[in-house]
């Protein structure tokens, strides 16, 4: 069955479509921050107008690197699930999906906005541009989430959406290969976009990027000449995806000159970039077993780092509740659950970057902690290959390695 | 004709209906789809986990 309306394995009892429950969920109204999230640039426009200071154009690194990590030790935790029994309901109501559908003309009016506002009136000085750029980088990156949310969708419209969601970062290839190539094979060494034990994200960077495009390019092809159709048409999703950002650009290009093509250009790799450093967090370590069959074991809530950090969470729709997405990736936003089993981040996924871009920082905080997830036992991690003699050093010696514990990954 | 669902999302292939967009036309036998391909809705679970399904009604 095709149809959407109930996805994922949603056990229970349900409660009829269209008949409301007692509950109420306390997140309802709070989910569209994230719609208006491409409205920043307006605000960052507001406060260069009322202050003078070209700063507030940096609205989109203001927001994410500062503002939400402090509401998200202000504010905390949200450990909540929606009750089981009233899954379905929440999946079918159609208010969630608009959610996410509105985005898109938040998105495309702020990008045209950007690149009017970078050369009306002969442009501001480049620092000023600069600004401009960082902020469409940031939105077109969270973007990014939304056209994931709307990817993994069972509907043709959500999946059309997605695409539309990344023509202005270029990354139409990131549908494809992050539904049939990195959920596939999540947590195991064969995956692009899971990053090692003792990798770095400057080091982890070129690897999911390159490897991104070449897997969608591979998934498209094997699906079409199984079809016995030509790999280069528009058929490939993967080319299909490209022409979008091909027809946005050019519309870009045509409105506002030649000139805006480097900032273009930079805020896509920003925008990109924030995707791969979440990308580099969701599963930082965490290895799949390989069971006797030669088979990797099934993906478990143990496979995702997870954080419940409210703000966050309302910012990304859910997506720090990143194992049961990995178990039924289906599932829409507002229905995903904490599970207790599942590792934490000490902190949310926006604070979490920042560490990301800070190696020594990062293995501080973070190897740690995925040794005491696989019980002291270092070997049972993903570790990066370049890396190995180093991490075993370090962590080989299994000191405090609880076998019983270690065994139970 | 047999149809096989994926448990974990509900995907269902159907052999009468077969998956076109996948490169497998109406009437292509379980057998004929490969191993490692993987559920096309979810990308959780492979071929070889799928199980056989009885529901009456189409995919």
């Amino acid at each position: 069955m095709r149809d959407g309306s109930l996805s994922g394995n949603l056990s229970g009892q349900v409660v009829a479509a269209g008949e409301r429950p007692q509950w109420r969920d306390g997140k309802r109204y709070l989910w569209i921050l994230g719609t208006v999230v491409p409205l920043f640039l307006f605000l960052g426009w507001g406060l260069v107008n009322l202050t003078g200071l070209g700063v507030f154009w940096f609205i989109g690194p203001i927001v994410l690197y500062v503002m939400i990590p402090l509401l998200d030790i202000a504010i905390g935790d949200d450990p909540s699930n929606a009750p089981e029994d009233v899954v379905a309901w929440l999946e079918q109501d159609r208010y969630y999906r608009w959610v996410t559908y509105l985005f898109l003309p938040c998105q495309f009016v702020a990008f045209f906005t950007g690149f009017w506002l970078m050369t009306r009136h002969g442009g501001p000085p480049v620092v000023d541009k600069i600004g401009i750029t960082t902020t469409l980088g940031m939105l077109n990156g969270i973007a990014i989430n939304t056209a994931h949310e709307l990817g993994h969708k069972k509907e043709h419209l959500e999946r059309w959406f997605a695409r539309i969601a990344l023509a202005p970062c270029g990354y139409g290839h990131f549908f494809i290969e992050h539904n049939r190539g990195h959920h596939v094979r999540v947590a195991t060494a064969d995956d692009p976009a899971s990053s090692r034990l003792g990798e770095t994200f400057w080091g982890f960077w070129p690897r999911t990027v390159v490897g991104s495009v070449r897997n969608g390019w591979r998934l498209e092809r094997t699906r079409l000449r199984r079809m016995d159709k030509r790999v280069i048409s528009l058929r490939n999703d993967v080319l299909n995806a490209w022409a979008m950002t091909v027809v946005v650009w050019a519309a870009a290009l045509l409105l506002f000159g030649i000139g805006i093509l480097p900032y273009l250009i930079v805020q896509a790799v920003i925008a990109f970039s924030l995707l791969e450093a979440v990308n580099y967090l969701e599963h930082y370590g965490l290895l799949r077993q390989t069971l006797p069959s030669g088979r990797f074991e099934r993906v478990t809530p143990r496979h995702s780092w997870n954080n419940n950090h409210l703000t966050t969470n309302l910012f990304l729709y859910h997506l720090q509740r990143h194992s049961d997405h990995h178990a039924n990736p289906t599932r829409r936003y507002q229905s995903l659950r904490h599970f207790e089993e599942s590792p934490q981040l000490p902190a949310g996924y926006a604070a979490m970057i920042l560490l990301a871009y800070v190696p020594p920082l990062w293995r501080l905080v973070m190897d740690k902690r995925v040794l005491a997830h696989y019980g002291g036992d270092v070997t049972l991690a993903n570790i990066d290959p370049r890396k190995s003699a180093k991490v075993l050093a370090k962590y080989g010696s299994a000191a405090g390695a609880d076998p019983a514990q270690a065994s139970a990954a | 004709m047999a149809r096989y669902r994926c448990e974990v999302c509900d995907y269902v292939y159907d052999e009468a209906v077969g998956d076109p967009r996948e490169g497998f036309p109406p009437g292509t036998a379980w057998s004929a789809v490969p191993d490692d391909w993987a559920c096309p809705d979810c990308g959780v679970r492979e071929k070889v986990d799928f199980v056989p399904s009885a529901d009456a009604a189409a995919g």
